[in-house]
């Protein structure tokens, strides 16, 4: 493996990483069905250190993957967080052992829609169980229990995964020491299931479609391009968007219209078909709308029950997961005494802001990590 | 730039009178709210006390601060953040320089001896002799060190002294405990009113 010595080009980076697959026997859904055997695609970056207490356990977004940092051979891009993880970053992998795993339900080798299944001799597609953001959780709760970890140094997630990590804290709370929740809620609005709808209804009125029973060669692209171009504009933000596209005339050679900012979206859906099954976004979609840890007092309630320190982070730009949602859990964190740094950080890239490349960010999940160590009010 | 935080008027808050006074009311254990903040100093002293602390601040650079302390920071306005805190589910709510910076002063205070079983309020007095004898002898709005700021570019909102909360206390029927006055260096006890530059005033419903 290359190291940032020797190598300009993986400078501060992991390498050369590679997706694994674990197999567990079986995984009992919320839901009462069983998915046997449950498998998850994980990638770990760093060194577990003998006591097992310097893991973390990143959680992807709703089209991530386990492929978190570092590249795959022959890949011009790293992992979805990469300006965050690896020596020297803020998840240092000097200091801590990092973990992705791919979410139950998904497509990128953890068991969901595409996975076979034994009795029919065929992929389940549309018959594969319900999956919800808990039973993601417990499968990672498996995957962690595989290591020999008993307790996570860490749970961090932004989006779906900050539900997670959420999700993590209540569910498992002797089980985490710190938590970190970005650009998240603790249940989608009305606004956020609406969005949601939209891009569902999109890939369900595809002529492929197929009550969700299609074929690899036959699929319903069309609509799930149509979901991915609703889901990038709420990634985004209008001052973003004004100062990348502006209305300036379309790029390349996408000609179906008469501006860049619809040749960007048309080309984020096409590549996204590439990458992402039709079924895996219905599945993760409803598992984001039907998570609720609730609002208000109901909240309050609900995260009594953790035992870990927090920081939250929402980003002023985010319309999709507006600012009012993080402070809701930070208020409901609080009036339980526990102990939390929420922050909002004024970037202007909208919902993705955490993905991408802040010094704000950058020091504060450094410092709040390494601050751990001298203990809070636990 | 931030110029409203102490650390930006480089004053060193460990040797300072008025923050060893709000140090030694705090017990160990006992749950603190910090209303603004700032960098989180006090906080820090307290917390290397054992005291268990949390903050609320504007701006977000000092929660960047705060958070590289190992201190719990809530970025937000206090003018609309502390609804969801319940009745004396706090020790003591601290108010150090900060109301004066608020909206709605008044309605602040009755939230805070809402939160807290006592609160710490501390301000600067603005009628120190120095501001006094410069509004006399200038006729102009005074810029001193404690309040280096001109009417155009202030985060004071409010001017007050010792004397005008001790009517809004009498008025509102809001019990002192105890009240200090000091200056840069120590306490004073002598025609406080007129000598100290900040007041203390440690109060409860």
């Amino acid at each position: 493996m290359p190291t940032s010595e020797t190598n300009e080009f993986f400078h501060g980076s992991v390498g050369v990483v590679q997706t694994n697959i674990v197999t567990f026997e079986s995984l009992t859904l919320e839901g009462g069905e069983t998915i046997t055997p449950l498998e998850i695609a994980y990638e770990t970056y760093g060194t577990l250190n003998d006591k097992k207490d310097n893991a973390i356990l990143v959680c992807h977004a709703l089209s991530g993957d386990a492929h978190a940092a570092g590249f795959h051979e022959g890949d011009k891009r790293p992992g979805w967080w990469d300006y965050y993880i690896g020596p020297g970053k803020a998840f240092d992998t000097n200091r801590y052992f990092i973990i992705s795993s791919n979410v139950i339900g998904g497509c990128k080798g953890s068991s969901g829609p595409l996975s076979f299944n034994g009795k029919t001799g065929k992929p389940f597609q549309s018959t594969f169980p319900f999956v919800s953001i808990g039973d993601m959780v417990n499968a990672q709760e498996k995957l962690i229990r595989h290591f020999g970890i008993h307790k996570l140094f860490a749970v961090a997630g932004g989006s779906m995964g900050g539900m997670q990590a959420l999700q993590w804290s209540v569910a498992y709370p002797d089980r985490l020491k710190n938590c970190i929740v970005m650009a998240s809620s603790s249940e989608h609005s009305a606004q956020q299931i609406a969005f949601n709808e939209v891009g569902r209804q999109a890939i369900l009125s595809d002529p492929n479609w197929n009550q969700g029973l299609y074929t690899q060669e036959k699929r319903p692209s069309k609509g799930l391009a149509l979901a991915r171009m609703m889901g990038h504009i709420t990634y985004l933000s209008d001052e973003m968007m004004r100062e990348k596209f502006g209305r300036k005339p379309p790029k390349g050679n996408i000609q179906s219209t008469d501006f860049a900012v619809g040749s960007y979206l048309i080309y984020q859906g096409e590549s996204f078909v590439d990458r992402f099954d039709a079924n895996s976004y219905i599945y993760v979609t409803k598992a984001l709308d039907h998570f609720s840890l609730g609002t208000g007092k109901e909240l309050t309630k609900v995260l009594s029950k953790v035992r870990c320190r927090f920081l939250v982070i929402a980003y002023t730009s985010d319309w999709l997961y507006p600012p009012y949602q993080s402070e809701e859990i930070v208020k409901s964190l609080e009036v339980n005494a526990v102990p939390v740094s929420f922050i909002e950080l004024n970037n202007p890239a909208g919902h993705d802001s955490f993905l991408l490349p802040s010094e704000e960010q950058d020091s504060i999940l450094r410092d709040f990590l390494s601050a751990t160590d001298e203990g809070g009010f636990f | 730039m931030n110029i409203h935080t102490n650390e930006a008027l480089g004053l060193d808050l460990k040797n300072r009178p008025d923050i060893s006074y709000i140090a030694n009311l705090i017990k160990p254990g006992e749950r603190v709210l910090d209303l603004g903040c700032g960098y989180g100093e006090l906080m820090l002293i307290l917390k290397n006390k054992g005291v268990r602390v949390q903050g609320i601040e504007k701006d977000d650079k000092c929660i960047i601060q705060c958070v590289k302390k190992s201190l719990y920071v809530h970025h937000g306005d206090i003018d609309d953040g502390l609804k969801h805190h319940l009745d004396h589910s706090f020790d003591f709510v601290i108010l150090n320089q900060t109301i004066q910076q608020t909206l709605n002063p008044g309605d602040i205070i009755k939230e805070c001896l809402r939160i807290g079983k006592q609160v710490i309020i501390v301000f600067p007095n603005f009628s120190h002799w120095q501001i006094r004898t410069s509004i006399l002898l200038s006729g102009k709005t005074p810029v001193t060190d404690l309040m280096p700021f001109h009417w155009y570019d202030t985060p004071n909102l409010h001017y007050l002294s010792g004397k005008d909360f001790e009517d809004f206390c009498e008025f509102e029927r809001i019990k002192i405990l105890h009240k200090a006055f000091f200056n840069r260096t120590r306490q004073i006890k002598l025609f406080p009113n007129l000598f100290a530059t900040l007041a203390l005033f440690v109060i409860r419903a």
